[in-house]
């Protein structure tokens, strides 16, 4: 039972630093650079993938013992883009001017290999219960990324995070981070640091080891 | 309607407003495939004919969406259409070019959940094109697209052979110069 318990824990927990999907397993890299010039964009997109994650890979856990090998990956494409509709237009209820901010890239979702990844590596060979735990870590995961993102981005470029200015008036924004460039060269220096604190990690593990 | 200029919706898409480096669509061939000069190339033919058949069956099937009113399912119809697209690809890449059906390797099935086909798909349909313009602006993102990562695989060669500290290597230089790519990029803007 410990033992059973542990494994579910550490499916949720994996998502979200060892096993990180953007900064570790470098998936769905284009919502993580297009969107994160705020805060906001940033944890809205978070959210929105988080549910069509979880949506996707409890249907596709149910449903992986009926769908038949050969037209897995369509039927998951089928099954995912169905809740990404459902959250296009749940969005564009809530609100119009966050819908025209995110534009195209919330039906974009789709094609996060994300969510695929999941659907393929794990809720099609694991019941519903550690799917969602999957999910959950998987997205909390990627919405922690995408809001260091955004916060990192809409601090330097605008000198204001979610919209609250932080800095006196007389600071001068960094521009280029909420350009394009800038969501290039913020993904680039954080990979910088995660991996040298990896590396610090592993080494004093070796060295404790030894 | 649109009433944009072929050349200009081209030099849009291909340069001031570039798929990979403006928009962020397809950054994870971009990053995957941008190790070897050759493979790139073949991979941005790939995705320049993708590219073109979807748009082209993205424009009628939005066309036959709109007059039943069931607009409601575009996405899935073009996530579909396109899925099926990039299977004729492969089966013609795998038994007109084993060797290049090798070297692409995973890339060319992820070519479905590549993002720049289906944004180029909802883009076009977005700004309202007719037909020409929809193939100019396949055609111009095609470019686009197959330009930055030729770049890219052209400036990672070069780089294989220098010396870089260990945490650079890897994803995080990639990125860097992507960045410099995209800056020299946006000196495009007011082009067209």
């Amino acid at each position: 039972m410990d033992n059973q318990q542990a494994t579910s824990a550490d499916t949720f927990i994996k998502g979200l630093w060892r096993d990180n999907p953007v900064f570790v397993q470098v998936l769905g890299m284009c919502p993580v650079l297009a969107v994160t010039n705020s805060a906001v964009n940033a944890l809205t997109m978070g959210l929105a993938t988080l549910f069509v994650l979880l949506m996707s890979n409890i249907m596709v856990s149910l449903l992986r013992n009926w769908i038949p090998k050969e037209v897995r990956i369509a039927s998951f494409i089928l099954i995912i883009a169905t809740f990404v509709t459902l959250v296009d237009y749940v969005i564009q209820a809530i609100s119009l001017d966050l819908h025209k901010n995110l534009g195209a890239f919330i039906s974009l979702i789709v094609v996060n290999c994300l969510i695929l990844g999941r659907a393929e590596a794990f809720a099609s060979k694991h019941p519903p219960l550690s799917s969602v735990l999957d999910a959950l870590g998987m997205g909390t995961g990627f919405t922690f990324a995408l809001l260091c993102m955004g916060s990192i981005r809409e601090l330097l470029g605008n000198g204001s995070v979610f919209g609250w200015a932080l800095f006196a008036d007389s600071y001068q924004p960094w521009v280029v981070m909420i350009l394009p460039s800038g969501g290039f060269f913020t993904l680039g220096v954080l990979m910088l640091v995660i991996n040298r604190i990896n590396k610090r990690v592993a080494l004093s593990n070796a060295r404790s080891e030894a | 309607m649109n009433s944009e200029s072929v050349a200009t919706i081209f030099i849009n898409a291909a340069l001031v407003n570039n798929f990979v480096l403006a928009y962020f669509l397809g950054i994870c061939p971009f990053l995957g495939v941008s190790a070897k000069l050759a493979t790139a190339t073949r991979m941005g033919a790939a995705v320049c004919f993708v590219m073109l058949v979807s748009s082209l069956s993205a424009y009628g099937i939005n066309m036959l969406l709109e007059a039943t009113g069931a607009t409601f399912l575009r996405l899935i119809c073009f996530i579909v259409v396109i899925a099926s697209m990039v299977q004729l690809v492969e089966m013609f890449v795998r038994k007109s070019s084993p060797t290049l059906f090798k070297a692409l390797g995973i890339f060319l099935p992820l070519i479905t959940t590549n993002c720049a086909i289906l944004g180029l798909a909802l883009f076009q349909t977005n700004k309202g094109y007719d037909m020409i313009q929809s193939v100019f602006y396949a055609l111009g993102a095609g470019v686009g697209f197959t330009l930055a990562l030729v770049l890219m695989a052209g400036i990672r060669e070069k780089l294989a052979l220098a010396t870089l500290p260990d945490s650079v290597d890897g994803t995080a230089i990639s990125l860097m110069i992507a960045g410099i790519l995209s800056l020299a990029f946006m000196g495009f803007a007011g082009l067209g």
